[in-house]
């Protein structure tokens, strides 16, 4: 009896292990499956580096090469903007700051990594907009820059706590050690500490720019969403996430719009697949 | 010749009372061990040299510690003038996570700048000269310090440290980590070193202390029980609680 309870209990913990693997499988063969279909009217080519998306024109055009570069320049942006800031903020807190700052520092990254992404693009939306048309006198202030500002806020938290993370376990020895050669601090953090935590902060970066790239809510409501190759960042863009969030409601069900939109979800995947094992092959090099 | 004085040292952590009122004199071109059961202060001591304990939060001071006439314990103390000057080999031995040419020239680096890549290979040809790891490692400067025996790497944090050029080294138990041989090599690399350098070594292995040292004191619960001559404190001690422990009674 009680073997047959063991028995049972292992098998159910396998299957609930099983699962997570199965699910990432399955949505990816239906994604392969809906989304391969369109290359059966656009070369692959043509679709990755078409300069048009117009998906409902006929015939239709069903270039992504707009969304790609908006969706980069996004992410560029948000990488300029918030790898400086979270890389220091992640220095202040591991090395500089007094316990209770630190405490409190660390309690408002995780408050900021909990504020949903919808209220963070409303934020964004009401001030943030109207201040980056009156600075730049655009037309209108739905550009990428106001993108990569708010996703920048997003990348933060994740490239903060890990960053940190990083620097905390870079061994006390070494920094006594710079300090015992007659280094300043900031020379122990920057030869010495930074050096040594290299691999954990790339990790912290990749996965915060993981973050940015996969957002679609916040970036929805302030790029402006024109599918246009940007000429600068103050222009609206239009990202791979948006494209699909935007458009999927309207495409009809079986329809080459319709398997456009899963496509750019395989391109989508195949993204943020490449910056997770990046950082994870980065954090492995850490523990070694 | 008097290196270092201490005048009536005393040290807190806290509230716990680290070092009692030690007055000592350590002498230039000379080793001084200084010994006594794991906690007595020893290791405090040592970083009261070089103001290492100044990393601890809530870490006080009085009395007064002269080298070469300045006392240190000055908060107008420039930390930087001050390591330069008293260097340190840790425990374990600690290079940077850079390549062994990099490990050597980094307090040149920072120290001095714009010095030329000649002077930067004077520099690491004679520190390495210095430890007696010339000849190993001439032809792999540029590969990780990580990679090297412990040895070897205890020996780079002591070249790393000539190449400063100081005049005072303190050791915090620089062999713990080293197997017999290791340690008997880096023994005699101190006694060589002596004739340039003051030098200070925290050890609790009592015959290392014996072996290489020209001076000890010997360390309980905070207090200088004991200082003098190494034979006279090894072979007539003249404190009872020095007798007990060099025989082995406790530590």
């Amino acid at each position: 009896m009680r073997k047959l309870k063991e028995f049972i209990i292992e098998k159910l913990i396998l299957i609930c292990g099983l699962a997570s693997i199965f699910f990432v499988v399955l949505i990816f063969l239906f994604l392969l499956k809906e989304g391969l279909a369109v290359f059966k009217t656009v070369s692959p080519l043509k679709f990755l580096f078409g300069k048009s998306w117009y998906p409902i024109s006929e015939p239709a055009q069903l270039g992504i090469l707009p969304l790609i570069l908006g969706s980069l320049l996004v992410t560029l942006g948000a990488a300029i903007i918030s790898i400086p800031i979270g890389v220091g903020c992640a220095i202040y807190i591991a090395e500089i700051a007094p316990l209770k700052i630190k405490e409190i520092l660390k309690a408002g990254i995780e408050l900021l990594a909990a504020i949903p992404s919808v209220v963070l693009g409303f934020i964004g939306m009401v001030t943030l907009v109207p201040l980056v048309k009156n600075i730049f006198h655009l037309p209108t202030g739905l550009t990428a820059l106001s993108g990569s500002i708010m996703l920048a806020f997003m990348a933060m938290p994740t490239i903060v706590s890990i960053a940190e993370d990083a620097l905390y376990s870079v061994p006390k020895t070494y920094k006594e050690g710079a300090l015992a050669l007659g280094a300043t601090h900031w020379q122990a953090i920057w030869r010495v500490m930074l050096p040594a935590a290299s691999s954990g902060i790339l990790a912290a970066v990749m996965l915060g720019i993981g973050r940015v790239i996969g957002e679609t809510m916040a970036v929805m409501m302030i790029t402006g969403n024109a599918a246009v190759i940007p000429k600068s960042i103050l222009v609206p863009v239009r990202t791979l996430t948006a494209t699909i969030a935007a458009e999927m409601g309207e495409a009809v069900v079986g329809s080459e719009h319709y398997f456009a939109l899963f496509a750019i979800g395989i391109v989508l995947f195949v993204i943020s697949f490449a910056i997770n094992v990046s950082a994870d092959l980065f954090l492995h090099k850490r523990q070694q | 010749m008097a290196k270092i004085i201490t005048k009536n040292l005393n040290l807190w952590y806290g509230g716990f009372h680290a070092l009692k009122d030690i007055n000592s004199s350590f002498e230039a071109n000379r080793i001084t061990a200084i010994i006594g059961p794991s906690g007595c202060g020893k290791s405090t001591l040592l970083r009261v040299f070089n103001r290492m304990n100044d990393l601890i939060d809530g870490v006080r001071t009085d009395g007064e510690v002269l080298i070469e006439d300045t006392n240190i314990l000055n908060s107008q103390t420039d930390l930087v003038v001050l390591r330069k000057k008293v260097g340190m080999v840790f425990q374990r031995p600690n290079p940077f996570p850079l390549s062994i040419y990099e490990n050597i020239v980094f307090a040149e680096k920072i120290h001095g700048e714009g010095v030329t890549r000649d002077k930067l290979d004077e520099i690491v040809e004679t520190s390495l000269k210095g430890v007696l790891l010339w000849e190993e490692l001439k032809d792999k400067l540029n590969e990780p310090a990580l990679k090297l025996s412990l040895e070897e790497k205890q020996r780079l944090c002591i070249a790393r440290l000539i190449a400063v050029k100081p005049d005072v080294l303190l050791m915090d138990e620089p062999c713990s980590s080293l197997d017999p041989q290791a340690t008997a090599r880096v023994e005699e690399l101190m006694r060589e070193l002596k004739n340039k350098y003051t030098i200070i070594i925290v050890t609790h292995n009592m015959q290392q202390a014996a072996r290489v040292s020209d001076d000890t004191g010997f360390m309980l619960l905070g207090e200088l029980i004991e200082f003098g001559k190494t034979e006279e404190i090894f072979t007539a001690p003249g404190d009872r609680r020095t007798e007990d422990y060099i025989t082995g009674r406790y530590g």
